[in-house]
C-alpha cells in the first residue's frame, strides 16, 4: 500500500484504521463463558435458526488466547470470579466483553451471598444485554453494538503502557 | 410399610432413649430420633423387611433456630422402598454445641457428597466420612451460609475481588477516559 | 516388558479439566490423575455456579419462588415449575383441577423431549458429530415456539402457579402442539439414523463406564442413568403425580448401563413422551385451570383484580403481609420424574408467608457423584462422552 513512501502519517493511519476495523469487526472470535441459562440461549444463536455465522462470529474458540470477544453468559459465583478474571487477562488485545443477561450484568434475581452483583465491578464491560435470558435477537443486536464500537476504534489508542503489567502469555 | 402407630411401637421397643416421636403430615410419615442413634436407625430401616428402604433419595438438614424443635439442627433422610414405592422420612436432631453425626456412607455411597453439602451449608460434621470438606463454597469460605443467622446478602464475600482496569481500548466505550 | 520400557519414567500426571471447558456445558472442574492416556483417579470439583437458591427461597413467598425454579434446570424449566408447585400444593392441601394437571403433564413431556434432544445433541458434539446437534436443536427451537406461545417465554417459563397455571392453553397452542407431535418423529428418526448404528458412535459409547444396578442404587441414581443400568423405577409409573396414572406408556430399561444404553434410553423415552402427549391432548378435559380463588390460597385472575372490588381485595389479602394467608406448619415433599431423574422440593413451613426452608433434591448432584467411581481405568477421551451422557446441568448441580 505504499505506507513507507508517502510519509503522510495522518492520512495513512486513518486508512489502516479502517482496514483493521473492517477486518476485526467482521471476524470476531468469541470465547463463550456460558455458565447458566444464558449459555443455552447462546447455543440457540449458534444453531441453525439464528445462525451467528451471518455476522462473522461463528468461530467459537474455547481458548481465551485465540479469541477477542468474551461473552459472559450466566451468573458468576464467588468461586468462578477468579477464573473469569484469569481468562480475561489471558486474552490478547484488542478485546471486548459482552455481559449477557441480567445475572452477569447486575446479579439479576440472585441477590445472594455467592453471586457477583455485576461483573462490571471488576471487569471492563463494553456491552450489556438485558433480559433473563436475552432472546437470540438481542444477542445478535449486542454483537452489532460491539461491531459499532470496533468501527469507531483507532489504532492510535493501542499504546500499551510500559508500566502496566504485561498480559499473561 | 407399617402404619404410624406401629412404627412408634417398633421404634420405641428397639431404641428406648434415642427415639423421640413419629409424626404424620399430608401423608408423609416422619420418624424423629436423637442424633447419636441415627446410624443404627438407618441400618434397621434398610435391613428390616417391614421397611426395606433400599434407596436413600435425599439427605439434607434444617436449621431450627427460629422455628424451634427438639434441638437446633435436624438432618433429614428421605428413604424410599423401591419395591413398593413407599417413602419414609427420618429426622435426626443434633445440638448446636456438638453438631456431629455418624456418616451414612457405609450404607449408601450417595451419602458421600450429600453429607459434604450439609457440612458446607450447615456446619454439621459426620464422623466416618472419607473426605469431609466443602463442596459448593470455596475452600476459604468462613461461614455456613444456610444457617439462619447468616444474612442472605452474605458478609461481603461477593465484593472482595481485584478490579481489572482497561489498559487499552476503544474511544467509543471509554469516552472521557484517558489512555495513558 | 522390555528393559527400555521399564526404565521409562512412569510418573503420574495431573490434568486439570475445566472449569471453563467446552464439554462441561456449564461449569465443572475435574482433576484427573493420568497414567499415560489412562485415567487412574478423578476428583470432581463442583460449586462454580453456586447461587444460593435455597437461601433465597427462605426470603421469597411461595409464588415468587416459582420464577427462581426456572433457573435451576434450564434445559427443562417447566418440570421444575411443576415439581415446586406440587410440593407447595401438598403443603397447602390443594388439589388443582383436572385440566391443569393435564396441561402440566403435556408441558412436562414436551420439556422432556426438548431436554433429551439437547442432551443427545451435545453428547454427539462432544464426541465429534456436529450434525446431530443441529438436527436436535432445530426441533428444540420449534418446541421453544410452543412454550413461547403458551407462557410467553422461551426458556424461563414460570408457567405454574400455586393452585393452578399462569394461564390456560388456547386452541392455537393445542393445534401447534399437535403439529409438533407430527414433526418430532421425523427428527428423532434422523438422529436415530445418524447415530444408533454409526460405527464411530458405537466405538465411542459401547462398553464405556458400565454401571451395575447395585451401584446405581447405592449411589442414588435416578432417571435415564438408573434405567439404563437396569433399575426399573420410574416415578411417573410407581408414584404417579399430576394424573400420570391416566396415561399409558412404557418404561424404557437398559441392560449394560454404559454410555450407549443411556443414549438409547433417552431416545426411546422421547417416543414414550410423544405417546403421552397424544393421549393428553385426546383426553384433555374442559374447565378451569385454577382452583377457586375464594380459597384465599392463590392469586385471583387479573381481570377480576382490575375490574372488581372483590377481586382487588382478594389480591390484596393474598399478597400483603398478615392478611390471612397462613400455610399450615409442617413439611412436604413430592417426588417427580424430571428428564434427569428424581426431582423433588422439600418444603418446611413455619406458618409464615415465606417457606422456612426449601431444599431441592436435584438429580444432577446425586447422579454426578458416581463419576469418580466409574471413571478410573478409562481413556481420557472418554471423559467427555461420559459427561455428555450424564447430562449434568450446572444450575441444578450447584444451585
Amino acid at each position: 500500500m505504499g505506507m513507507s513512501d508517502s510519509g503522510k502519517a495522518e492520512w495513512l493511519t486513518t486508512r489502516v484504521d479502517n482496514l483493521a476495523n473492517w477486518a476485526r469487526k467482521n471476524s470476531l472470535w468469541p470465547m463463550p463463558f456460558g455458565t447458566a441459562c444464558c449459555g443455552i440461549e447462546l447455543m440457540s444463536v449458534l444453531a441453525s435458526r439464528h445462525d451467528l455465522a451471518r455476522f462473522g462470529a461463528e468461530a467459537i474458540r474455547f481458548s481465551p488466547r485465540q479469541s477477542d470477544l468474551l461473552l459472559v453468559a450466566g451468573r458468576i459465583s464467588i468461586k468462578m470470579m477468579p477464573v473469569l478474571t484469569r481468562i480475561y487477562e489471558q486474552m490478547p488485545e484488542p478485546k471486548w466483553i459482552i455481559s449477557m443477561g441480567a445475572c452477569a450484568s447486575t446479579g439479576g434475581v440472585f441477590n445472594t451471598y455467592s453471586v457477583i452483583q455485576g461483573i462490571d465491578q471488576f471487569l471492563p464491560v463494553d456491552v450489556y444485554l438485558p433480559g433473563c435470558p436475552p432472546r437470540p435477537e438481542a444477542i445478535i443486536d449486542g454483537l452489532i453494538k460491539i461491531q459499532q464500537i470496533i468501527s469507531e476504534d483507532s489504532l492510535s489508542h493501542y499504546k500499551v503502557d510500559e508500566s502496566s503489567e504485561a498480559v499473561a502469555p | 410399610m407399617l402404619p404410624a402407630d406401629q412404627i412408634r411401637t417398633v421404634m420405641h421397643d428397639q431404641f428406648q432413649a434415642g427415639f423421640l416421636e413419629v409424626t404424620e403430615f399430608r401423608g408423609m410419615t416422619t420418624i424423629h430420633v436423637k442424633g447419636k442413634i441415627v446410624l443404627e436407625t438407618l441400618r434397621m430401616l434398610k435391613s428390616d423387611p417391614r421397611f426395606a428402604c433400599n434407596f436413600l433419595a435425599d439427605l439434607t438438614a434444617v436449621d431450627h433456630l427460629e422455628k424451634g424443635g427438639h434441638a437446633r439442627f435436624s438432618v433429614v433422610y428421605h428413604l424410599l422402598n423401591q419395591h413398593d414405592g413407599l417413602r419414609i422420612v427420618l429426622q435426626a436432631w443434633v445440638d448446636e454445641e456438638l453438631p456431629v453425626l455418624d456418616s451414612a456412607n457405609e450404607l449408601w455411597r450417595t451419602a458421600d457428597w450429600q453429607e459434604r453439602e450439609v457440612y458446607d451449608l450447615f456446619g454439621i460434621r459426620f464422623t466416618g466420612h472419607p473426605d469431609l470438606r466443602r463442596i459448593l463454597n470455596p475452600d476459604d469460605f468462613k461461614y455456613h451460609p444456610l444457617r439462619k443467622d447468616y444474612p442472605l446478602e452474605g458478609r461481603g464475600e461477593r465484593s472482595d475481588f481485584p478490579v481489572v482496569a482497561r489498559t487499552v481500548g476503544s474511544k467509543w466505550s471509554d469516552r472521557g477516559r484517558t489512555f495513558e | 516388558m522390555t528393559l527400555e520400557a521399564q526404565q521409562l519414567s512412569t510418573d503420574k500426571m495431573v490434568l486439570n479439566f475445566g472449569p471453563s471447558h467446552p464439554a462441561t456445558h456449564g461449569t465443572l472442574r475435574i482433576l484427573m490423575e493420568l497414567d499415560g492416556e489412562r485415567i487412574t483417579a478423578v476428583t470432581p470439583e463442583i460449586g462454580y455456579l453456586h447461587s444460593g437458591f435455597e437461601k433465597l427461597g427462605e426470603h421469597l413467598d411461595y409464588n415468587q419462588y416459582i420464577t427462581i425454579t426456572d433457573r435451576m434446570n434450564y434445559l427443562s424449566p417447566l418440570c421444575n415449575n411443576v415439581a415446586y408447585a406440587l410440593a407447595v400444593e401438598r403443603l397447602l392441601d390443594l388439589e388443582v383441577p383436572k385440566r391443569a394437571q393435564y396441561i402440566r403433564v403435556l408441558m412436562c413431556e414436551f420439556s422432556r423431549i426438548a431436554d433429551h434432544l439437547l442432551c443427545i445433541g451435545m453428547q454427539a458434539v462432544d464426541v465429534g458429530a456436529f450434525t446431530a446437534f443441529l438436527y436436535g436443536f432445530r426441533m428444540r427451537e420449534k418446541i421453544y415456539d410452543l412454550f413461547e406461545l403458551v407462557c410467553g417465554s422461551r426458556l424461563t417459563t414460570s408457567y405454574t402457579r400455586v393452585g393452578g397455571m399462569m394461564r390456560d392453553m388456547t386452541d392455537e397452542s393445542i393445534s401447534l402442539a399437535l403439529r409438533l407431535l407430527d414433526e418430532i418423529p421425523g427428527s428423532l428418526d434422523e438422529i436415530d439414523k445418524l447415530l444408533s448404528h454409526n460405527r464411530i458412535w458405537l466405538d465411542r459409547t459401547r462398553g464405556v463406564t458400565p454401571i451395575s444396578p447395585d451401584q446405581a442404587i447405592s449411589y442414588g441414581l435416578t432417571g435415564p442413568l438408573a434405567r439404563a443400568a437396569g433399575v426399573e423405577y420410574d416415578i411417573r409409573e410407581k408414584e404417579p403425580y399430576s394424573s400420570y396414572a391416566d396415561f399409558d406408556f412404557d418404561v424404557i430399561i437398559g441392560k449394560e448401563g454404559d454410555v450407549y444404553d443411556r443414549y438409547m434410553v433417552r431416545l426411546y423415552e422421547c417416543w414414550e413422551s410423544l405417546k403421552i402427549c397424544r393421549q393428553v391432548i385426546e383426553k384433555m378435559p374442559e374447565g378451569p385451570v385454577n382452583i377457586d380463588s375464594d380459597s384465599k390460597a392463590i392469586l385471583p385472575p387479573m381481570d377480576e383484580v382490575f375490574n372488581s372490588i372483590e377481586g382487588l381485595i382478594y389480591h390484596f389479602e393474598v399478597t400483603m403481609e398478615n392478611r390471612g394467608f397462613e400455610p399450615a406448619v409442617g413439611d412436604s415433599y413430592v417426588p417427580t420424574e424430571s428428564p434427569n431423574g428424581e426431582l423433588g422440593f422439600y418444603i418446611v413451613s413455619d406458618g409464615r408467608r415465606e417457606p422456612y426452608r426449601v431444599r431441592t433434591r436435584t438429580p444432577s448432584l446425586i447422579n454426578y457423584s458416581i463419576f469418580q467411581e466409574v471413571m478410573p481405568g478409562n481413556m481420557i477421551s472418554d471423559t467427555v462422552a461420559v459427561l455428555g451422557s450424564m447430562n449434568i446441568i450446572a444450575g441444578e448441580l450447584d444451585r
